[in-house]
């Protein structure tokens, strides 16, 4: 019914914002040994992923970027959120691109997704220090992208065609 | 997983893979091997990684170059991953400390 529809709606973004950050949080307590500042596995996007695909991606930016602040407020500090921001927000567009353009299947979205995060960090800390020093990982990020992009493809896939919309 | 998904990945290890081995990653000559710190783009201080001494970085941070390698040992910034990063040694390898903005780069 319809004036049920916008407090089950605001349900499901609260409930998909709470998963992504939980997934997030907890992937953080697992260490990594790369040596450059704020890799991150990005398992938080399963849900993004997720919810872009079922919902679209207003609801999909929504949630990134409420999941990005309030974990950043919550888990890490202020002063990493701009790196956060900008990876989150440039996978999430990339993957809204690449996803109408019907090329790939949602592993292949999600493969972009990853790889563009990781792109979107580094380019940000390499304008902010303004220095590319930093873009000597470049490569070792993209394959962990790539690689983390495929894993969480598939995770996302089995959750969309088994949760009912 | 379809095709297209496939070759996609496979052409993203492939461009990674070769970036890598086009980096100048030279097994620097052992005697000219220096840490450069900078601030953004200032450059700040050179030392040279043969030589073993603390170096202080604007009261914010703290390097040690001892046995041909550079650690960061102190830093006030948040989340200390500057702290946390390996020890380098070899030619284009990184510390970096975002929240201060400080680079230290073997060259």
């Amino acid at each position: 019914m319809k004036t049920n529809y916008k407090g089950k709606h605001a349900a499901y973004i609260g409930v998909e914002v709470a998963l992504a950050m939980i997934v997030g949080y907890a992937e953080s307590l697992v260490p990594v040994f790369f040596p450059i500042p704020g890799i991150k596995l990005g398992l938080a996007n399963i849900v993004i992923v997720f919810v872009l695909y079922r919902q679209g991606i207003k609801d999909a930016f929504i949630v990134s970027v409420m999941r990005i602040i309030v974990s950043a407020f919550l888990f890490t500090n202020m002063s990493t959120l701009i790196y956060s921001l900008a990876g989150g927000i440039v996978s999430l567009l990339g993957m809204y691109v690449i996803q109408k353009a019907r090329l790939f299947s949602i592993i292949g979205v999600s493969v972009c997704g990853g790889v563009l995060h990781n792109v979107g960090q580094i380019l940000i800390a390499a304008a902010v220090v303004e220095n590319l020093a930093v873009m000597t990982y470049l490569p070792v990020l993209i394959a962990v992208g790539a690689v983390t992009g495929t894993l969480i493809g598939i995770v996302a896939k089995e959750l969309f065609n088994k949760i009912p919309l | 997983m379809n095709k297209k998904d496939a070759i996609l990945i496979f052409v993203l290890i492939i461009a990674a893979g070769s970036m890598f081995l086009l980096k100048d990653f030279g097994v620097s000559d052992k005697e000219k091997a220096k840490a450069v710190i900078y601030e953004s783009d200032k450059k700040i201080e050179e030392i040279l990684l043969t030589e073993e001494k603390e170096v202080d970085i604007n009261e914010t941070n703290r390097l040690l170059i001892k046995d041909g390698k550079a650690t960061m040992i102190w830093a006030d910034c948040p989340d200390k991953l500057c702290v946390h990063q390996k020890a380098v040694s070899k030619k284009g390898e990184t510390i970096v400390c975002l929240p201060n903005k400080i680079i230290v780069e073997v060259q």
